[in-house]
């Protein structure tokens, strides 16, 4: 069992360990989808979404399979859970949000191979984080996620109005970008400890 | 595929390595390139660890690419591959409990590695056995040697040694910053614009040389 309080726990998962900028999670969308602001906010939410629903699904998973005694499978039913919450939520924005449906595209199912989502799930096993925890600790890294991208598509949206040399158009310069953002967020490192 | 003129063996097996590199051109499956490259050593055991996974996997799904329904197909694959990971991880595990700790919870993680979903998708599906097979090993040889060029590089600048040997004298400061998150994207960063600029200047050859046999 972890002792870890929930605020504790949201900070780290949220700005000290931030998914993306310290342990690479998500790399793909992140690069992806941070050329536009609001599409940025908008997938930050439903990675959000998809990942306080999988957590808690995670959770329930990791303790049945303890119980049938077949942790080896936990792997693969981490990841049928995943795919199918993303299916959900596809189905859901599609009926409520057309047009955020049509902004998000090839994102959208993508998450399922989002690696934050597996990620989040691996590691609050892995630290045996309670139900609260785990869900707090969901909020946080979706939270850290969402911020990342929004900071990642604040900065593009201004590199468009610069002169860049041609050689580091398109991930480079974005990828020099996120380790200046990366660097940033070492600063919160001893917060929330 | 349709549009080339039947691709020798060798072809497939060595596109992998450089013109379709899977990581400095098509720019996939960043999280481990970037999380596990702090050391040569940790780069050089994920790449094997990504590119058996890879041929196995692609291996399977070229020879059921017959029995799988399309509708499907995308759930199949994830579950084959988890299937593999999963042996990866406990086999890592019982040869070295050091290497295990070091990658952490990025063993697991392959299955979500966007490269090997994206051949079994793209070639595996579509192709034989063997074709497969090659495939996956140069895309999985290109892989392993971008993570050692990552994982060198940074493990050089950020603690003055390559496979754990020191190389460089006493009085080296060490680049803390390259083995921190911040050094994986500045070294990923630089390797990009090494390469775009040799293929920019090749580019640039090739266009002065077009326009002086004008």
């Amino acid at each position: 069992m972890n002792e870890e309080s929930l605020w504790s726990v949201f900070v780290n998962a949220a700005l000290v360990n931030n998914f993306v900028l310290a342990y690479f999670l998500g790399i793909c969308p992140f690069l992806g989808v941070s050329a536009r602001m609001a599409t940025a906010t908008r997938m930050g939410g439903a990675v959000m979404f998809v990942m306080l629903v999988s957590s808690m699904c995670a959770y329930a998973v990791h303790h049945l399979l303890l119980a049938i005694g077949a942790p080896f499978l936990e792997l693969i039913a981490f990841i049928v859970v995943i795919a199918s919450t993303v299916q959900l939520v596809e189905m859901f924005i599609r009926k409520v949000s057309p047009a955020l449906f049509r902004a998000l595209g090839i994102f959208l199912p993508l998450i399922t191979t989002n690696c934050a989502i597996l990620g989040l799930a691996l590691f609050q096993t892995n630290r045996g984080y309670d139900f609260a925890q785990a869900i707090v600790f969901a909020l946080g890294a979706g939270a850290g996620f969402t911020l990342a991208l929004v900071l990642m598509a604040g900065i593009r949206e201004k590199l468009e109005l610069a002169t860049v040399p041609d050689v580091v158009r398109g991930t480079a310069i974005a990828l020099m970008v996120a380790g200046i953002l990366s660097m940033s967020f070492m600063g919160f490192a001893g917060l929330g400890a | 595929m349709a549009t080339e003129s039947a691709p020798t063996p060798a072809d497939e097996l060595l596109k992998g390595l450089w013109r379709e590199n899977p990581v400095f051109v098509q720019v996939l499956g960043m999280c481990p390139v970037l999380a596990v490259t702090n050391s040569a050593i940790n780069g050089i055991a994920m790449g094997l660890a990504t590119s058996f996974v890879l041929a196995m996997s692609s291996t399977l799904v070229s020879s059921l690419r017959h029995f799988i329904p399309k509708q499907v197909r995308i759930a199949t694959y994830v579950l084959i591959i988890a299937t593999f990971v999963t042996i990866v991880d406990y086999m890592i595990e019982a040869v070295s409990l050091e290497l295990h700790g070091a990658l952490g919870a990025f063993i697991s993680l392959i299955v979500v590695n966007c490269l090997i979903l994206g051949r079994a998708e793209a070639f595996a599906s579509r192709h034989r056995v063997g074709e497969a097979l090659l495939d996956a090993l140069g895309m999985g040889a290109g892989f392993t040697l971008a993570l050692l060029a990552l994982g060198g590089v940074r493990e050089l600048l950020g603690s003055g040694s390559l496979f754990g040997v020191a190389l460089f004298p006493e009085g080296f400061e060490p680049w803390v910053v390259m083995i921190l998150p911040g050094g994986g994207f500045f070294t990923l960063a630089g390797w990009l614009l090494l390469i775009n600029y040799m293929r920019g200047s090749r580019r640039a050859t090739a266009t002065t040389a077009r326009e002086a046999a004008r």
